[in-house]
């Protein structure tokens, strides 16, 4: 739903002065020609007029010297675009009573979605009788449609024929039907592609959408601006594109405030107040997750004088001691007079600040850190990868039995390892090729040399033959015969040989050094 | 669950204190330099620092670390917090990573490994692990005499694991015996295992020839050490008769069945 406050600046400035609309009306202030005027650099210009001095010929946006030549008996009032804008934001967030979230549409509309809401008020058609009603009860003029992208909403507020009960609102399967016969204006175009386009004698959308998308989008090919380029205004009236609107969200001040029985004059009542008042802000924020970056702590004195004293901060905090250290130093010239009876602090600017740990390192020194600090610590200094858990998988091969994942991932559920082989303690990286010397040819060897070193095989056992997965690598990769053997001095090994000699994958079979034993 | 009290904490020098509050091996200053008890396995040695030099192509550094840390833990068994294995990257270029499958059951679902790339980084996540105190021990393997790992960052390991209570095991791959503040400095080698009964033929149980050359509270001596799967078995000579009969008798050690 789109909403169009017609006379804004008028409206405001009626609210303001009490009177109500029209020549008619009781209030002779309306009836009299007014015009409100903006300062711009080239003397006072005309903003906004009423309906009398429209009828004299005064339009918006001419110069007030000029205006005053057509209608001398124009009054003036200053334009306050500053005080417009405050108003639309309220406004915005009263419009929430329609629809979930509302967006502005500066200077002087609204756009409210009203997706799913409407079966609330009992259909659309009385939705917007709803809105129209509530505005005008609040003194606004308004226009107000629903369609079902927010620009096909805003042209029909702006620019459609409200003839029947239900004009206002676009249904059907084809938009464009109805929207032919706005003008290009209602495609929220800048002023320089509307004189372009009224040049081009393009008027209506329907002569827009006429033409093709080619020359369109071959005229203003290098217009990136939705603003500037009607091709994409038209896609976005016809949803084909998306449109992202930026909501209005209201927030409240934080606000905390100690009314005192007897007004206080001594500055250790002050000094507890404000640390009572610093603790209650400080639950608070830490409720809302959020952290002041801006105070303000205000005294109110029984003589009638309000003592206003800010705070700002380099970085959210809510940490109690903290602000009354700083707020101690901006407390010593505070005159308390007859004393102060009511104490108010508040954070008109906050900003988002997680739960932190309270005194990490003084737990820690005493107490020693907890897993999960300490993999933090690890992990920040080595790297996520260097701090690793070895986690059982399903493989018989033993470089694959075993992968390596986050420290702290839990363990799958798994079935029990095989308890009746024996696996070596360690596991190199990658096996290292030995030098063997056998005792028979295709047996297990006698010798045999392992970075430089001579090892003497004096017990084994194996083999123990685990054959290649076939369903993941190629068929060319050999089996592996793994024996665990201890040399003459007591060393224990883990070794293999790759393939055999008549398996026919390869010349004859090597010998390689995979783990090493307790 | 009962902790041992470290080392630091026992008024050991106290003259006050009867010579008999303390168990063997605790004493320390004149009381024990006159009859200093010998080490044998099992014993609670309240010992939180401790070094095993071995050599790098075997692993019989690592194996009896575990060992070691594994029998100061039997009196604490429904522990199940994790524990912290570092190494640096020459330790695990010569020696290989842990593997899960050959770890001890009680322990290997437990094990948190450290890759670190440099021995200080290395000794930094080792003086972070024995802070933690969610961890039940940690195992450090440094390769060589780095200059990084003096005496100051010996000592500096051993306040910390006195203050926190955590053990370290620090398993030096082919270094130099140089200075240390550990408590207790092992020089462990692989020992033949006795013969497995039903195959004499395969490796038997993992045997260690280990010397404690320094120690705070104990006399210097020299074990053949084996760790049959329960506990820690030390014998004070090797010996290579009596059989090793499986795990038909839980907690025979070394003891042969036939012998009695």
């Amino acid at each position: 739903m789109a909403i169009w406050c017609v006379d804004l600046a008028l409206d405001r400035w009626r609210l303001a002065e009490g009177c109500a609309r029209g020549p008619e009306a009781l209030a002779a202030a309306d009836a009299a020609p007014l015009a409100l005027i903006a300062e711009t650099a080239h003397g006072p210009r005309i903003a906004a007029t009423n309906a009398a001095a429209m009828a004299q010929g005064v339009r918006t946006g001419v110069m007030l010297a000029d205006a005053r030549t057509l209608c001398p008996a124009l009054a003036v009032r200053p334009a306050d675009p500053a005080g417009d804008l405050a108003f639309l934001e309220r406004l915005a967030l009263w419009a929430q009573r329609w629809g979930p979230w509302s967006a502005l549409d500066a200077p002087d509309g609204l756009v409210i979605d009203t997706t799913g809401t409407a079966h609330l008020f009992g259909g659309e058609g009385a939705l917007l009788a709803d809105a129209r009603r509530q505005f005008s009860a609040r003194g606004l003029a308004a226009r107000a449609a629903i369609a079902p992208t927010a620009g096909a909403a805003w042209a029909l507020a702006h620019y459609g024929a409200h003839s029947g009960p239900d004009g206002a609102i676009l249904e059907g399967d084809d938009p464009m039907d109805r929207l032919v016969a706005l003008p290009v204006a209602a495609l929220r175009l800048d002023d320089d592609v509307l004189l372009l386009l009224r040049r081009l004698g393009l008027k209506r959308l329907g002569d827009l959408a006429g033409i093709g998308r080619e020359a369109l989008a071959r005229r203003f090919r290098n217009r990136r601006s939705p603003g500037a380029n009607p091709l994409v205004r038209l896609d976005q009236l016809l949803g084909r594109v998306p449109e992202p609107l930026l909501p209005v969200i209201g927030t409240e001040m934080p606000m905390v405030q100690r009314r005192l029985a007897e007004p206080i004059r001594h500055r250790e009542l002050l000094d507890r107040v404000v640390a009572d008042l610093a603790a209650d802000m400080a639950r608070l924020l830490e409720g809302l997750g959020q952290g002041a970056r801006r105070l303000e702590l205000a005294s109110w004195k029984v003589d009638g004088e309000v003592l206003v004293r800010r705070l700002e901060m380099a970085a959210a905090a809510r940490d109690p001691a903290h602000v009354c250290r700083l707020f101690a130093a901006r407390l010593d010239d505070l005159d308390a007079g007859f004393g102060i009876e009511l104490v108010r602090l508040r954070a008109p600017w906050t900003e988002p600040l997680v739960m932190g740990q309270a005194e990490l390192d003084a737990a820690a020194e005493q107490h020693g850190t907890s897993l999960a600090a300490c993999i933090d610590r690890l992990t920040v200094r080595l790297g996520a990868e260097a701090v690793r858990r070895p986690l059982p998988r399903a493989s018989h091969l033993p470089e694959r039995a075993q992968r390596w994942a986050p420290a702290l991932e839990p363990l799958p559920g798994l079935q029990e390892d095989f308890a009746f082989h024996e696996r070596p303690l360690k596991l190199l990286d990658r096996p290292e090729p030995i030098a063997v010397i056998y005792e028979a040819p295709d047996g297990l060897p006698r010798l045999f040399r392992w970075r430089g070193g001579v090892h003497e095989i004096a017990r084994a056992e194996g083999p123990e033959r685990i054959a290649p997965e076939w369903w993941r690598e190629r068929s060319t990769v050999r089996l592996r015969d793994y024996y665990r053997i201890e040399d003459s001095t007591g060393r224990r090994y883990w070794i293999y040989r790759h393939g055999l000699a008549s398996d026919g994958r390869g010349g004859a079979p090597e010998w390689f050094l995979q783990g090493l034993c307790a | 669950m009962s902790r041992i009290t470290p080392l630091a904490s026992a008024p050991v020098l106290s003259p006050s204190l009867p010579s008999s509050a303390l168990p063997a091996g605790l004493q320390r200053g004149l009381a024990s330099s006159a009859k200093s008890a010998r080490w044998r396995a099992g014993l609670a040695t309240g010992c939180r620092h401790a070094e095993v030099f071995a050599a790098a192509g075997d692993a019989s550094g690592a194996g009896l670390a575990l060992a070691l840390a594994r029998d100061a833990l039997q009196r604490e068994e429904d522990d199940q917090r994790p524990w912290l294995w570092v190494q640096d990257k020459a330790a695990m270029r010569l020696s290989g990573r842990p593997y899960r499958p050959g770890l001890p059951v009680h322990l290997r679902h437990r094990l948190i490994h450290v890759a670190a790339a440099t021995p200080e980084d290395a000794l930094f996540a080792l003086e972070e692990g024995l802070r933690c105190r969610d961890l039940v021990f940690v195992i450090g393997e440094i390769a060589g005499n780095p200059r990084s790992l003096d005496f100051t960052a010996s000592r500096r390991l051993s306040l910390a694991a006195e203050k926190h209570g955590t053990a370290l095991w620090l398993v030096r791959l082919d270094a130099r015996a140089d200075l240390g503040s550990a408590r207790m400095r092992w020089r462990a080698a692989a020992a033949p295992s006795p013969p497995p009964r039903w195959n004499p033929q395969a490796p038997g149980k993992a045997t260690w020839s280990a010397e404690l050359f320094r120690a705070h509270t104990f006399q210097p001596g020299h074990w053949t050490l084996r760790d049959d799967g329960i506990e820690l078995a030390s014998d004070p000579v090797i010996t290579t008769s009596a059989p090793d009969h499986g795990d038909l008798v839980r907690g025979s050690g070394a003891r042969s069945l036939a012998a009695g």
